[in-house]
């Protein structure tokens, strides 16, 4: 989804309508959001509730049967946004190529575009990965490297694009707390830096409520609100009150 | 299969249209093709050597008997350069590399490592799937070159040796020669090029499509090579059919 031509800082990203079904089960049925230039909109819900599909049409992986997705006011499906556009997913798994080193797997981009010559490659990986405190990992394969280690390669990796949108799909599951608050630190810090548009899809409520501008919750292919962290925590709505809130329960 | 004959199809058309990146791809189609011959030359040789022998184990004493000694080098070379040696080193690519190639890209089709691709707008066609067609077809004419010459020459040593033949190996390539043209090695050849495209582009699509964990990558490996070799045999007949004329 990206291209060579350079724009400075973040875009907007607007859903209107979104329906998904798949066979007889529908996933997103009338999604409507919009993002701002800049901020940090995180997508909070169950699982199961059409987060990661709703992630993947806003990156163009799927399809919408109906709807549309506007990138600063261009529809997603014109041929000419890839080029337009830098946009990237840090996946959940990281998605790092198994057969590539780290250094590899985060120039990959400037590689097969050939955007420029391999010692200017290499000498901008060492730098984005240093970004993320991984300077050392470079010549690593990804099976080396721990479960918060690939998601920051994978963050590393869509650094290089110089993305003016990123996505994040549930950035810290299956991470200790610690990992998770260098991972959240890490969406503050590019928005201070490169000031780029981060949506970031998650359950995790100390992520949200940490980094979000802006929260919105999706539950049965619905968005229920949209709004500031308070906004959220005081919203009343039954489903809302009812993830917000979820504890054990253990009896003395 | 049958429901993924046009699925297939248009994997390979897209093959084609993505060739003129084909020398951008060019160190992938390098290490793909160093890949199969580091993985199948040995296999080859041996395989080759016991077809021959075992060729003109069948063949030659019962030629042999009816006075027909001097068919035997032309009979185990002309089913060796026409048949055996496509066939049969097409099949054992198929088992070793198109099952490696489906299980690698079914797991990263699985592993969201393709998707990853695509949002880096990478096409998983020019990536992945044309430097993998483009080393097969290379390598497996060259292999099967190689196969009718070590096939042949497993023949000649049983033809010598076998106390019902004890045909001379002069004489074994002699003959050969009044019945097997480099037409008749060049038809083979073309033959397992055909082969090559087939076990290259049925495998990408198998990995391409799978679907499900570890399970999923285990179907698509069985289904590429089954598919394969039935594919295989039935162009090993349409193509023998059609060079005839």
């Amino acid at each position: 989804m990206n291209g060579p031509n350079h724009q400075p800082s973040g875009v907007s990203l607007v859903v209107r309508g979104l329906h998904k079904s798949f066979g007889a089960q529908k996933v997103l049925e009338g999604i409507d959001l919009e993002v701002r230039p800049g901020e940090i909109f995180v997508i909070m819900g169950p699982s199961g509730s059409g987060k990661s599909v709703l992630l993947k049409h806003l990156i163009g992986l799927e399809t919408p049967d109906a709807g549309e997705i506007l990138v600063n006011g261009q529809s997603i499906q014109t041929p000419e946004i890839a080029s337009k556009y830098r946009m990237a997913l840090v996946f959940q798994s990281g998605a790092l190529l198994s057969s590539l080193t780290v250094g590899e797997n985060v120039g990959l981009y400037l590689t097969e575009h050939e955007l420029k010559p391999p010692a200017e490659i290499r000498q901008i990986v060492a730098e984005k990965l240093e970004d993320v405190g991984l300077k050392d990992a470079m010549d690593k394969m990804p099976s080396e490297l721990s479960g918060g280690m690939k998601k920051r390669v994978a963050i590393a990796r869509a650094l290089v694009i110089e993305p003016q949108l990123i996505l994040y799909d549930e950035p810290t599951s299956e991470l200790d707390p610690l990992s998770s608050v260098v991972i959240g630190n890490e969406i503050l810090d590019l928005k201070r830096r490169i000031h780029v548009t981060s949506l970031v899809v998650s359950h995790d409520r100390d992520l949200a409520f940490g980094v979000a501008d802006r929260i919105a919750v999706i539950a049965e292919g619905k968005i229920l609100i949209v709004g500031t962290p308070e906004e959220v925590k005081n919203f009343k709505h039954p489903l809302v009150q009812e993830f917000l809130r979820a504890d054990f329960k253990r009896e003395s | 299969m049958f429901e993924n004959i046009g699925d297939i199809v248009l994997l390979f058309w897209r093959t084609l249209l993505a060739l003129p990146q084909a020398w951008r791809q060019r160190q992938k189609v390098y290490e793909q093709f160093f890949e199969i011959g580091n993985a199948s030359l040995l296999m080859v040789c041996m395989l080759s050597f016991f077809i021959g022998g075992v060729i003109a184990l069948n063949f030659g004493p019962p030629l042999v008997e009816r006075s027909f000694t001097n068919a035997v080098g032309g009979v185990v070379g002309l089913a060796i350069a026409l048949e055996l040696a496509p066939v049969m080193m097409a099949i054992l690519i198929a088992g070793r590399i198109g099952s490696a190639m489906a299980a690698e890209i079914g797991s990263m089709r699985v592993y969201q490592e393709i998707d990853a691709l695509r949002t880096m707008n990478i096409n998983p066609i020019y990536y992945l799937v044309l430097p993998r067609v483009l080393a097969i077809a290379l390598a497996l004419p060259l292999l099967v070159t190689f196969s009718v010459l070590v096939g042949w020459f497993g023949g000649a040593v049983v033809a010598d040796m076998n106390s019902h033949m004890e045909i001379p190996f002069k004489a074994f390539f002699s003959d050969m020669r009044d019945l097997v043209t480099l037409r008749d090695v060049s038809k083979g050849v073309f033959k397992s090029f055909c082969f090559a495209i087939i076990v290259g582009v049925v495998s990408c699509h198998q990995g391409l499509t799978t679907i499900g964990g570890p399970r999923g990558i285990g179907r698509s490996v069985t289904k590429a090579v089954v598919n394969s070799i039935v594919l295989i045999v039935v162009f090993d007949y349409i193509l023998t059919r059609f060079m005839q004329q």
